[in-house]
């Protein structure tokens, strides 16, 4: 799913990949394409991967995501060549990996892809500097040379000063950081992080996933990230996508599959988000509704307040926010006989770009009573955020009151149905809903 | 059941039989290899006077892990010297290592390549079951055949006898490298040999040297029993203090055999766990050097 024009040729192309293992895979796959479910064809074998296509552009964090068993490992190594597709074909920069021999799939991995483990995958019997240093000593870059340059990165990801540690001496994030290292020395351009932070704890793996942005800016290199979590997908990708039982159910924008879920299974995914940390005040901005020009003075901004039942309204000038009236202010100014409303209007009204993410302008709008302004560069005013519409976005419920979907969890339904079985087996209703609560 | 019984014996007898007439100089040729070897490690133990032989394996057991084995070595060694056994126990000694060494040579290749295949996996594993359970005697019988009554035919026998361990750890030891650490050698593209001398066997070798040690314990118990058929050493004052039933000489020959044994298990087993430390000592020093002053000096020449 290409779904948006790409400058260039995409760095790292799947086309139509599955993967089988099992007795029969090849009629697996016709199966598959046939329409069948991955259910369908258990007898010819188990399909890790069905019809996955998508396209990775130059500088991007592609994250794909999925539970275990979802084929998401499988993906991954089917791009760099470890494991071989049953039928389809992997481009990276538009040579073939699937059809590569082995001299050229070694090729192709020295020069173009790199990789980082879930469980680090360091040699325990060589130092953290001959580590990072490792995939130049397999290019063959001269010992000196290949140290200076694994120096240069281990500086980068703070492990400067363990140059001579053993991997055993340190702790899960800073092993990880030398995994990252090595895989960023090699100096490919592209980046493969199978579940690279899901064995380290909260904190670190925060810290790590920051890191990895920071460096992605700085070193500009693409990167394919696999993940079990959604909220670390939201954090790190530019695009995700989403697999379900071997499928790419949804391939887009975190926003994207934030607001607009492609389906049930998606939805459900994305109710845990920490959506502050992935909304922006432009995906969740409303029209700007209350305001005035400049130009039609004092009365202007009290009809606006008057048909809107507000008391606030955003002056404007060209459309480029000049900032808020209230309605105290217009009335004071109507019973003093002023008509210009630049006398009344207050400029210090706040602002946000609409990249800001939810996290940051949380703050902000508590502060105010005032709706948030959404301005462009131009100070041109696109949208408001009042604040029950960010509350709403935050707690994943629609802005205006309408009938809501109440889906019932299987515990809500425990806690409900548990009476009435204990009261037809006779058992005081009161001592077992406490623990149908608990469960 | 009288009249049916499949002739296996017979047939192996023929068997051997072909080989002899058809193999007989390959035969030959491994007899004199094998034998010159043995003369040359005998040689090596018997020719220089006891005290520097002992002073040579103390040092070997002072490297391999510290003067508590040296000593304990030297002292051992001075009791077999005491109790007369001393050309004997250089003779095993010698017949031992040989034997060790060829096995080790057949042995981690044979391991590497059935770690790496599956049929070679599975071909070798019921020979190894053979070589392994076969009662040690059995061997004795087609080695006179085939090399005549001597130190060869024993030797051989105790390499059939002992290579098995020695294989199956290795293949055991290979398999056991983290698959994740392998896939990293294959994902930044290194070549299988680079992934084996690099990853593969660096990794390995805690298990591969219990496998040599295995190989080295089932030697020496061979060792002794090879005597049955020639070879030189304590096995030979075992058997005559058998026919006899001395029971003195059957004794003093048997604990210079455990010294022995304990003496080459320690020294090997040290040099297991050694294996790892050094390397990366080695290696740290290395990476060192070239990092502060040298590197500039390098520089600066540059």
């Amino acid at each position: 799913m290409i779904d948006q024009p790409l400058i260039e040729r995409p760095v790292l192309e799947a086309k139509n990949l599955y993967k089988v293992f099992g007795r029969n895979p090849k009629d697996a796959v016709r199966r598959l394409a046939a329409g069948q479910t991955r259910a369908d064809v258990t007898d010819a074998g188990t399909a890790a991967v069905i019809d996955a296509s998508f396209t990775v552009a130059q500088g991007e964090i592609f994250v794909i995501m999925g539970l275990s068993g979802s084929g998401k490992s499988t993906i991954i190594r089917m791009l760099n060549g470890l494991v071989q597709p049953t039928a389809g074909e992997v481009l990276v920069r538009s040579a073939s990996v699937t059809g590569a021999s082995a001299p050229q799939l070694r090729a192709i991995r020295r020069s173009s892809v790199s990789m980082v483990f879930q469980h680090f995958a360091l040699l325990p019997h060589r130092t953290v500097i001959d580590n990072a240093a490792y995939a130049l000593e397999i290019q063959g870059v001269a010992k000196a040379e290949r140290l200076e340059r694994a120096r240069v990165i281990l500086d980068k990801v703070g492990l400067s000063d363990r140059a001579q540690a053993m991997p055993d001496e340190l702790s899960g994030g800073m092993r990880q950081r030398v995994g990252l290292a090595r895989a960023l020395t090699a100096g490919t351009d592209i980046l493969l992080m199978d579940e690279a932070f899901s064995a380290l704890d909260p904190l670190i793996r925060r810290e790590m996933q920051e890191q990895l942005v920071e460096l992605q800016q700085e070193l500009g290199r693409t990167v394919i990230f696999i993940t079990h979590d959604l909220n670390e997908a939201m954090f790190l990708g530019d695009r995700i996508a989403v697999m379900r039982d071997g499928r790419i159910v949804q391939n887009g924008t975190p926003e994207e599959i934030l607001t607009d879920p492609a389906n049930d299974y998606v939805s459900q995914f994305v109710q845990d988000v920490d959506r502050a940390r992935v909304l922006t005040a432009g995906a969740v901005m409303e029209p700007p509704h209350l305001t005035t020009p400049v130009s039609a003075g004092v009365r202007g901004a009290l009809r606006v307040l008057r048909e809107h039942q507000a008391s606030v309204v955003f002056a404007v000038e060209n459309r480029r926010l000049m900032g808020v009236v209230t309605d105290r202010a217009v009335i004071r100014a109507v019973k003093a006989g002023q008509t210009d409303l630049n006398a009344i209007v207050d400029s210090s009204v706040l602002t946000v770009s609409r990249d800001d993410l939810l996290s940051d302008i949380v703050e902000r709008a508590v502060e105010t009573p005032v709706p948030l302004a959404v301005v462009d560069e131009t100070r041109r005013l696109v949208g408001v955020i009042p604040r029950v519409t960010l509350l709403a976005a935050l707690g994943n419920v629609p802005a205006t009151t309408r009938e809501m979907p109440t889906i019932q969890s299987p515990i809500d339904m425990v806690a409900q149905f548990t009476p009435l079985v204990d009261a037809a087996a006779g058992v005081p209703a009161g001592s077992s809903t406490a623990d149908g609560g608990v469960r | 059941m009288d009249g049916f019984r499949i002739p296996i014996g017979s047939w192996v007898k023929a068997f051997i039989d072909f080989v002899i007439d058809a193999f007989g100089w390959f035969f030959d040729f491994i007899a004199t290899i094998f034998a010159a070897f043995y003369a040359g490690a005998e040689w090596l133990f018997t020719a220089p006077p006891f005290w520097i032989v002992i002073i040579a394996i103390a040092a070997a057991a002072w490297l391999a892990k510290g003067w508590k084995l040296a000593l304990g070595t030297a002292l051992g060694l001075l009791v077999i010297v005491s109790i007369g056994q001393w050309n004997n126990a250089m003779q095993t000694l010698a017949l031992t290592l040989v034997a060790v060494l060829i096995a080790v040579i057949i042995a981690i290749p044979l391991g590497i390549w059935a770690a790496r295949s599956q049929t070679v996996s599975s071909i070798v594993r019921p020979i190894l079951d053979f070589l392994q359970t076969m009662p040690a005697f059995v061997y004795l019988i087609p080695a006179i055949f085939l090399f005549g009554v001597g130190v060869v035919p024993g030797m051989v026998a105790t390499i059939l006898f002992s290579v098995a361990p020695g294989v199956r750890l290795t293949e055991l030891g290979i398999r056991g490298v983290d698959h994740e650490v392998v896939e990293a050698g294959n994902a930044f593209g290194a070549t299988p040999r680079r992934i084996l001398r690099q990853i593969q066997l660096p990794l390995a070798m805690p298990t591969i040297m219990a496998g040599v040690n295995q190989v080295i314990m089932l030697s020496l118990s061979m060792a002794v029993i090879a005597s049955m058929v020639g070879a030189p050493g304590l096995g030979k004052d075992i058997i005559q203090a058998l026919s006899r039933t001395a029971i003195a000489l059957g004794f003093e020959a048997g604990l210079a055999v455990v010294i022995i044994a304990m003496i080459l298990d320690r020294i090997t087993g040290g040099f297991g766990t050694r294996t790892r430390r050094t390397r990366t000592r080695a290696e740290q020093a290395e990476s060192i050097a070239p990092s502060e002053p040298a590197a500039s000096a390098v520089r600066g020449a540059a």
